[in-house]
């Protein structure tokens, strides 16, 4: 591939929409090619600037309820209102762009062992976004996800529902990670999942709340009470540390 | 409509709401005229679902909601004060600064906000969809009515005229 063809398909590539192959030239162009890599770099920057820092208008409270009434209105008046489905129709697509973008990072650094671990839970929290694999146990129940882990681990993670401050659970997965089989706990935010990784901790000391940025995921890792948790999203950092201030105070 | 059609039409099309309010928002300008687009869109939404049949709603919904934006547009004002992007923008601005120096800068939402704002809607619009709200170049062609090829085009010179007006946010006070 010559530099003007890499500059055609910079952004398909950054979006993670274009096949493997061409993926794989890419990459190749990359590690030789200085200055495209550098604007792939540029590229990097605007788009996780532009997802991070520009806002997202959420409807207003009350504007869901509005359009129910007007829509019984329109259609019949004496309709039974119904349930409100969870989304899960945006994760299909949702998985589908972060495996190609997953896919896409080759590491050309060296990296350390909590970076190496990032990556598993990155990796996991992707595998978890395949719409079959979020959950083992979809439950907005707290007393539902933790007996659940019963039998299945040799430790009982803590389970909260955030619900009220707009961290819903959504439910409870066995993953694996770091040689141990590990209870991951899905919450979500608005349009965002948020996994968090939780299991038994090699050092008995608690530990300050560490942060790291990975494949344009946002991850906090602590220990608290001979447990190791690490929570990684696509969802902004502040909103991310406000549920591990909840998880935290468990 | 049946009770059961209706029940239908809740489940899978009202909890994009949000998604189309973003768009709304963004379109329009201000609140109150999102809200009435969305409304309206939805109420357009209900009457065509008979017609839908797809697995996904959102991209069948935020077209409607696309559509009736550009109505209310088209109604509302005689002249949009944003920036046509020429043809020649170059894809990434070789003379950038470097991505962190660009993050700190655009940590300012509100001046990423202003810099989206002065994007002609067609761009605009392109970001939203793709980087805000994270959909596929497939579904962001269905939406707008346009190539997929285009889309990535116009997500090249929209990303390029951003990043341009990030590092040189005079340029935004030069034209308002």
């Amino acid at each position: 591939m010559i530099c003007h063809e890499v500059q055609e398909l910079i952004h398909g590539y950054a979006d993670g929409e274009l096949d493997l192959v061409r993926n794989l030239e890419m990459e190749r162009h990359f590690r030789d090619c200085a200055s495209c890599s550098g604007a792939y770099e540029r590229l990097q920057g605007i788009r996780s600037a532009i997802a991070t820092g520009a806002p997202y208008y959420t409807a207003p409270s009350g504007l869901g309820q509005r359009l129910r009434s007007r829509l019984r209105q329109a259609a019949e008046p004496d309709a039974v209102r119904s349930r409100t489905p969870l989304r899960w129709q945006w994760i299909g697509i949702a998985a589908a762009v972060l495996i190609a973008v997953l896919m896409v990072t080759t590491l050309i650094h060296r990296p350390e062992p909590t970076q190496l671990l990032a990556q598993d839970v990155v990796a996991s929290h992707v595998r978890s976004l395949m719409a079959t694999h979020l959950t083992d146990v979809p439950s907005t129940d707290q007393h539902t996800v933790k007996p659940w882990f019963n039998g299945k681990l040799d430790f009982s993670p803590t389970v909260g529902n955030f619900a009220e401050q707009g961290f819903p659970l959504v439910g409870g997965r066995l993953d694996y990670l770091d040689n141990h089989p590990v209870a991951a706990l899905v919450y979500r935010r608005h349009q965002h999942i948020i996994n968090l990784l939780v299991w038994p901790s090699s050092r008995q000391s608690d530990s300050a709340v560490g942060q790291t940025e990975l494949q344009g995921y946002h991850l906090l890792h602590w220990t608290k009470a001979g447990m190791t948790y690490w929570a990684v999203s696509d969802l902004n950092i502040s909103e991310l540390r406000q549920l591990v201030d909840l998880v935290r105070t468990l | 409509m049946q009770k059961t059609e209706l029940t239908r039409f809740e489940e899978t099309v009202l909890p994009h709401l949000d998604a189309a309010y973003n768009l709304a928002r963004w379109l329009t300008g201000n609140e109150h005229d999102a809200e009435d687009v969305v409304q309206e869109s939805y109420l357009r939404a209900v009457k065509f679902f008979s017609g839908f049949h797809g697995e996904n709603a959102r991209p069948w919904l935020l077209a409607i909601v696309r559509n009736t934006c550009y109505t209310w547009l088209r109604r509302n004002r005689m002249e949009e004060p944003a920036t046509e992007l020429d043809e020649g923008t170059q894809l990434i601005d070789q003379s950038s600064p470097n991505p962190e120096s660009l993050l700190l800068a655009a940590a300012r939402t509100e001046l990423l906000r202003r810099a989206l704002e002065t994007l002609a809607p067609g761009f605009r619009e392109i970001v939203i969809l793709r980087d805000i709200e994270g959909m596929s170049y497939k579904d962001i062609a269905e939406i707008a009515s346009i190539p997929v090829g285009t889309v990535m085009s116009r997500l090249a010179r929209a990303r390029a005229r951003l990043q341009k007006l990030l590092s040189e946010p005079d340029l935004m006070e030069a034209r308002a």
